[in-house]
C-alpha cells in the first residue's frame, strides 16, 4: 500500500503525523463525500467520522484502499451521561439533579449514539478508528459482515445491547442475553438494578485520610 | 426426526430440547446430525454451548452460544471509580489476569497524562510474562486432556504452580493480584524475588521440554491436531483473530513488539514465534514456543530492574478525566 510506513520511529508527541496524514488524505479521496470529521493522536491513531449512508463503503474503502484487512473490534457508544449517576445516592434523600447534557469524543457528533469499529493494516500496524452517528429515534446503518466477516458478532451484539439495526445482517440474533430479554442493557438509561434496589454502601464508610481532608493533595 | 428441516429449524428445535441444560440432544437429519454440547458439559471449561452440525466426526458447522459467562463487565464499570475497576478486568481471564490489570491501568495513566516510573513498568512487563506462561502452561495440559492425552494436566498444574507461587509472593494473590495501580503498583518487591524468579524461569524451559515430549511424543495427538481446524491467514484477518492464533495462521504480528507500549519488552532479547500452517497443531505449537519465549524474556529482565519508586506522584484520590484511550496489549491467550 503506501510507501510512507515509517510509523514505529514515529516519536510520540511528534506534533504531526505524516504517515497517518497520508492515510487520511488517501481514505478522503476514496469516500468522496462521506467523510465527516476527523482526529489524529499522533503516533497512535487516527480517527474518522463519516456519515450513515456511507458507512458501509468506509468499511469497503479501508479494507480495499488502505489495505486494513485485520478487522479488530466493532461497537457501541451512548453518549449521554447516565441518569442515574454511580449508583451512590443515598435512597433517602432528595434526588438528585443531574446534567443530562451529550458531549460526544474526538471527531464529534450530533447524536446520541455512535457505531465505532477499529481496523488495522497488517502491513503498517496503523489503525484506523471509524465512527458514525446512528439517529436517536431510530438508530440503524449499514452492516459490514460483506466487508468484514468478523463483525457478524460484534454486530449482533451491539444490536442487543444498544438496540442499533445493521441493515443487510440478516442474522441479527441475540448473541449474549437470553432469547427473551427485553431491554437494551448498555443504554445509560436502562438501570443496573441491583444498585437501586441496594445502594452501594462504600460511600457512606469512607473514613478520612490520616492528615486532613483535602482530596486533592499530592500523595507524598 | 426424518422430515427435512431448515438448519435453523432443527437448532431452534434442539435449542428448546436443550434449555434445561440436563439432556444432551441429537437429531439425525438428511444433512448431517446436529448434536447439542453443553452448556454443562465434561469438556468445557466454563460454560458454553455448541450446537455442531456433524458428518461422521467432521463438524460441518457450529452455532456456539457464549452468554452464559457474559457477567456485563461495562454495565458494571458505569458505577464504579476507576481504581475500583482493577478488580473486574482481572477476572476477564482470570488465568491470565495481570495481563488484563496492565491494558486498563495503562489508558487510564494515557488519559490523566501520568507515566509510572521505569521500575514499575519493568515489573509490570516480568509479572505480564509471568502470567502468560501461567496460562498457556495450562492451556497446553488442558489440551492434551481434551484429546485423550491425560497424564499432561497433571504436569501442567503442577508447572504452573511453580509460577503462580512468585505470582503470589510479589503480589499477594494468585489468581487474582490487583497489584496495578493508576500511576504505578501497589508494592514494591520481596527480598530475593527476582532471582528466584529467574531460577523459576530455567525450571520452566525444563517444563516445556517435558510436555512437548508428551504431546508431541504421542502419535494420537499429532493425528488429532495435525490438518484439523485450519483457518486460513485472510479468514483469520477478516474474524479479527489475534495474539497466538494469527501468528499460528502465519501472521508476523506481535504487539509487544510492534505497537508503542510504556512496558520494556524491548530491553530482551526474544523471538516472534509464527507458523504457516494455520491448523491447531500450529496453535500449540506456537504457544509452547511463546512460553519458551516469555521464560527468556523474564528471566533478562530480571537483570535489569531499575532502582526508583514505585509509584508516580498521583492525587491520593485518583480522578481521570473523560476521554477516549486505546491501549493494545498481547493478551496470553490472543
Amino acid at each position: 500500500m503506501t510507501d510512507t510506513a515509517v510509523v514505529p520511529d514515529a516519536p510520540i508527541d511528534a506534533p504531526i503525523d505524516a504517515a497517518r496524514q497520508a492515510m487520511l488524505e488517501e481514505f478522503t479521496a476514496a469516500l468522496g463525500d462521506g467523510f465527516v470529521a476527523s482526529h489524529i493522536t499522533p503516533g497512535k491513531d487516527l480517527m474518522v467520522r463519516v456519515t450513515n449512508q456511507s458507512w458501509a463503503e468506509a468499511g469497503r474503502v479501508a479494507r480495499d484502499v488502505l489495505g486494513c484487512t485485520f478487522f479488530s473490534f466493532l461497537a457501541g457508544l451512548d453518549w449521554m451521561p447516565s441518569p442515574y449517576g454511580k449508583g451512590e445516592d443515598d435512597p433517602t434523600a432528595e434526588p438528585v439533579a443531574r446534567d443530562l447534557t451529550i458531549k460526544q469524543g474526538y471527531t464529534g457528533g450530533d447524536t446520541r449514539m455512535q457505531v465505532f469499529a477499529r481496523v488495522v493494516n497488517p502491513e503498517t500496524k496503523m489503525a484506523l478508528t471509524l465512527k458514525v452517528d446512528v439517529a436517536d429515534d431510530d438508530p440503524r446503518v449499514g452492516s459490514w459482515v460483506n466487508v468484514y466477516a468478523g463483525a457478524n458478532w460484534h454486530e449482533r451484539e451491539c444490536w442487543e445491547m444498544y438496540g442499533i439495526v445493521f441493515d443487510g445482517h440478516g442474522d441479527l440474533r441475540k448473541l449474549y442475553l437470553p432469547g427473551d430479554f427485553e431491554g437494551f442493557p448498555l443504554r445509560k438509561d436502562f438501570p443496573l438494578v441491583a444498585r437501586i434496589v441496594k445502594p452501594w454502601p462504600g460511600i457512606v464508610d469512607v473514613e478520612p485520610m490520616p492528615g486532613g481532608g483535602n482530596d486533592e493533595e499530592e500523595s507524598e | 426426526m426424518t422430515a427435512v428441516v431448515s438448519d435453523r429449524q432443527a437448532l431452534a428445535y434442539i435449542g428448546g430440547q436443550a434449555t434445561d441444560a440436563r439432556v444432551n440432544v441429537e437429531i439425525q437429519t438428511d444433512d448431517g446430525m446436529y448434536l447439542n454440547i453443553g452448556p454443562q458439559h465434561p469438556a468445557t471449561h466454563g460454560t458454553l454451548r455448541i450446537i455442531a452440525r456433524l458428518d461422521g466426526e467432521q463438524v460441518i458447522s457450529a452455532d456456539p452460544v457464549p452468554g452464559y459467562m457474559h457477567r456485563g463487565y461495562e454495565k458494571l464499570t458505569e458505577v464504579r471509580t476507576y481504581p475500583q475497576v482493577t478488580t473486574l478486568v482481572n477476572r476477564i481471564d482470570w488465568l491470565g489476569s495481570f495481563a488484563n490489570e496492565v491494558p486498563f491501568i495503562l489508558a487510564a495513566e494515557q488519559l490523566m497524562g501520568v507515566e509510572a516510573p521505569p521500575r514499575a513498568q519493568m515489573i509490570r512487563t516480568i509479572l505480564f510474562e509471568l502470567s502468560r506462561i501461567a496460562n498457556i502452561i495450562l492451556f497446553l495440559g488442558d489440551m492434551g486432556v481434551q484429546l485423550g492425552a491425560v497424564t499432561p494436566v497433571f504436569y501442567a498444574f503442577r508447572d504452573r504452580e511453580h509460577v503462580l507461587n512468585q505470582i503470589e509472593s510479589a503480589t499477594g494473590g494468585r489468581f487474582h493480584p490487583n497489584y496495578d495501580r493508576i500511576g504505578g503498583l501497589k508494592d514494591d518487591l520481596p527480598k530475593g524475588w527476582l532471582a528466584e524468579t529467574a531460577a523459576t524461569m530455567v525450571k520452566v524451559q525444563g517444563f516445556c521440554d517435558e510436555l512437548d515430549d508428551l504431546l508431541v511424543g504421542n502419535p494420537i495427538f499429532t493425528q488429532r491436531c495435525r490438518g484439523v481446524g485450519i483457518i486460513p491467514t485472510d479468514v483469520a484477518m477478516a474474524y479479527g483473530l489475534s495474539g497466538a492464533n494469527l501468528r499460528a495462521s502465519g501472521v508476523d504480528w506481535d504487539l509487544r513488539r510492534d505497537a508503542e507500549s510504556p512496558l520494556m519488552w524491548n530491553k530482551a532479547d526474544w523471538k516472534v514465534i509464527t507458523h504457516p500452517d494455520g491448523d491447531s497443531f500450529a496453535r500449540y505449537w506456537v504457544r509452547l514456543q511463546e512460553v519458551r519465549e516469555s521464560a527468556k524474556i523474564v528471566e533478562q529482565l530480571c537483570g535489569q530492574v531499575p532502582a526508583g519508586p514505585i509509584m508516580a506522584k498521583v492525587p491520593r484520590i485518583i480522578k481521570v478525566p473523560e476521554g477516549e484511550a486505546y491501549v493494545g496489549t498481547e493478551n496470553p491467550l490472543g
